[in-house]
């Protein structure tokens, strides 16, 4: 169990997180929504360690892991994505595969991570990591190193980002895989309707503050606007 | 140690089948020269000169330096003599090994003739090691002549251990004729690098492009300075990409003058420290702080 007690972030006297408190259980996924800057990232980048929370604690199967380093979460079974995926010079796909699992990943270990996000491993498996891929192209790698890695929780910042139409469904798809196949949960950022479907929980972050946090039936209810449309399910 | 030094300035093996000469400690201590390939002891000072015969094929001449003596410094001369259209590789490069306080240095002049139509890929890497500081340097000037629609392409390396270097190099580029230099830099402890081209696009539709990257390591210090005239038309860009760690400090100085409105002339310098998000995103997946940087920085030197 994943386990924030008062987990508050702030910047130059301004909150970004305010006393966030959340449970989430093996085996569950929780989709985290909200406005654009309602603290959604810096929660996650707060539970991987990227950035120290001001006060509070982060508790994995009951140890404290609020002082731990990156590495040393990653290497407990945490995995994270970016929202914007990090660019290299002279590191390639390859590369970055290899370096993301520690038990020295196959070909067919890496052509499986790349498939799952719609890339031809022949293709890409040396291509460098860096502005010449185009968007959509980065994204799906850096959701592959994930998928490479593996982990016990796994967070997604909006995977969607940067997906065409065409491959969201087959997205999608894997991540429901990962989820059936694997023993693990899944925390993950969306605004996309789809990915709300695979949640087990889901939490609406409004200025820095939980404003729902419950089974996803509950949570849908509330969100749908009241004779919004589709597009708009975002103004709760 | 011979053959470590070796290994450690060539990835080529050197057997009996290419051209070569080894000089260690200012003698040569293996010397092999081929139909096409020619070397001859310099009288006048120290030195060789190669001469690779007009029209030779994807031949290979490897001239590497050791030097294992301490208190000992030399200044050698070599000169190739490439002729038209030849298309040769040639493998440089020089390595120190120095136990001692006291100077190994090695002064390296190298001068290219490069006739029309030939194409050089010139190979070369520097690297000392030893207990002691401030003790072991490796300067070089080399000089290269492009006569028309000839080619050199260079990549240099300095990798590590030489606790002071000046590095110069000197180009003319004829008509339609092309340089492509690609530089390595690493410097640590309190190694001081500092970096010259001087590069004049005489020829009309002369191509230059100069890549320069280094890191910077604790106390070190690099300069970088580049001159590039464009006297016809011509088109000519210089980078210097630097990664800058601890105390080091990186200096670029890039100057490029067009005296014919025909030439294009570009220069882009970024000195910068490792990309936070970089290091960030390889410790998500497992790796230490110091892991990191050593990947980051082994792509970036790539
Ligand atoms: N170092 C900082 N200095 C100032 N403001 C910051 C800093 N870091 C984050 N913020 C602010 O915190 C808020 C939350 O940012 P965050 O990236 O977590 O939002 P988000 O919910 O992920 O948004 P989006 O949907 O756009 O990705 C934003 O308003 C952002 O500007
Ligand atoms: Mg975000």
């Amino acid at each position: 169990m994943l386990e924030l007690i008062d987990i508050e972030y702030k910047v130059k006297g301004k909150t970004i997180l305010n006393k966030i408190n959340l449970k989430i259980d093996t085996n569950k996924v929780l989709v985290i929504t909200g406005h654009n800057g309602s603290g959604k990232s810096t929660l996650l980048k707060i539970i991987m360690g990227i950035i120290k929370p001001t006060s509070g604690k982060i508790l994995l199967d009951g140890k404290d892991i609020t002082k731990l380093k990156i590495n040393e979460r990653a290497d407990l079974g945490l995995t994270f994505t970016f929202q914007t995926p990090i660019t290299f010079k002279g590191i390639t796909v390859f590369d970055l595969l290899l370096m993301a699992n520690k038990k020295y990943p196959t070909y067919i270990d890496m052509k499986e991570a790349l498939g799952g996000v719609g890339l031809c491993a022949r293709e890409y498996i040396d291509r460098e990591v860096d502005s010449s891929l185009s968007g959509g192209e980065l994204k799906r790698i850096e959701l592959a190193t994930a998928l490479i890695k593996k982990g016990k929780y796994l967070m997604l910042d909006e995977p969607e980002a940067g997906i065409d139409l065409w491959s969201f469904d087959s997205l999608v798809n894997t991540i429901k895989n990962i989820k059936s196949k694997n023993n693990l949960s899944m925390i993950i950022v969306s605004h996309q309707q789809k990915i709300l479907d695979i949640a087990d929980d889901i939490l609406v972050l409004d200025g820095g503050n939980i404003k729902y946090y419950d089974k996803k039936r509950k949570v849908l209810k509330k969100i749908k606007p009241s004779g919004g449309c589709k597009e708009c399910k975002m103004n709760y | 140690m011979q053959n470590e030094l070796l290994e450690k300035i060539s990835d080529y093996k050197i057997d009996n089948n290419v051209a070569h000469n080894i000089r260690e400690n200012g003698e040569s201590i293996s010397r092999v020269e081929t139909e096409n390939i020619k070397i001859e002891t310099k009288k006048d000072k120290p030195g060789i000169n190669i001469y690779i015969k007009e029209n030779t094929k994807e031949e290979y001449v490897h001239i590497p330096v050791i030097i294992t003596k301490t208190n000992y410094k030399e200044t050698v001369y070599n000169d190739f003599y490439v002729g038209k259209n030849a298309d040769v590789t040639i493998v440089a490069g020089c390595g120190i090994h120095n136990d001692c306080e006291t100077e190994s240095a090695h002064n390296g002049i190298h001068t290219f003739h490069i006739e029309k139509g030939a194409n050089v890929k010139y190979i070369e890497k520097h690297y000392a090691d030893g207990l002691y500081d401030n003790n072991k340097f490796i300067n070089t000037d080399t000089i290269i002549n492009l006569d028309n629609n000839s080619s050199m392409i260079m990549e240099t390396a300095q990798i590590s251990g030489i606790d002071k270097a000046i590095r110069k190099t000197n180009t003319i580029l004829k008509d339609d004729s092309t340089l492509k230099i690609k530089e390595t830099l690493m410097s640590d402890n309190k190694e001081e690098i500092e970096t010259n081209f001087d590069i004049k696009m005489e020829g009309k539709n002369s191509n230059a492009d100069v890549s320069s990257k280094s890191v910077s390591r604790k106390d070190s210090k690099q300069t970088f300075k580049s001159n590039v005239e464009g006297n016809n038309k011509c088109f000519a860009h210089v980078s210097c990409d630097a990664i800058v760690m601890e105390n080091s400090k990186v200096t670029s100085i890039p100057a490029i003058i067009a005296n014919s409105k025909e030439a294009e002339i570009s220069h882009e310098a970024v000195i910068g420290k490792i990309a936070t998000d970089q290091i960030t995103k390889l410790m998500s997946l497992g790796l230490t702080e110091s892991e990191a940087e050593e990947k980051i920085l082994e792509g970036f030197l790539k």
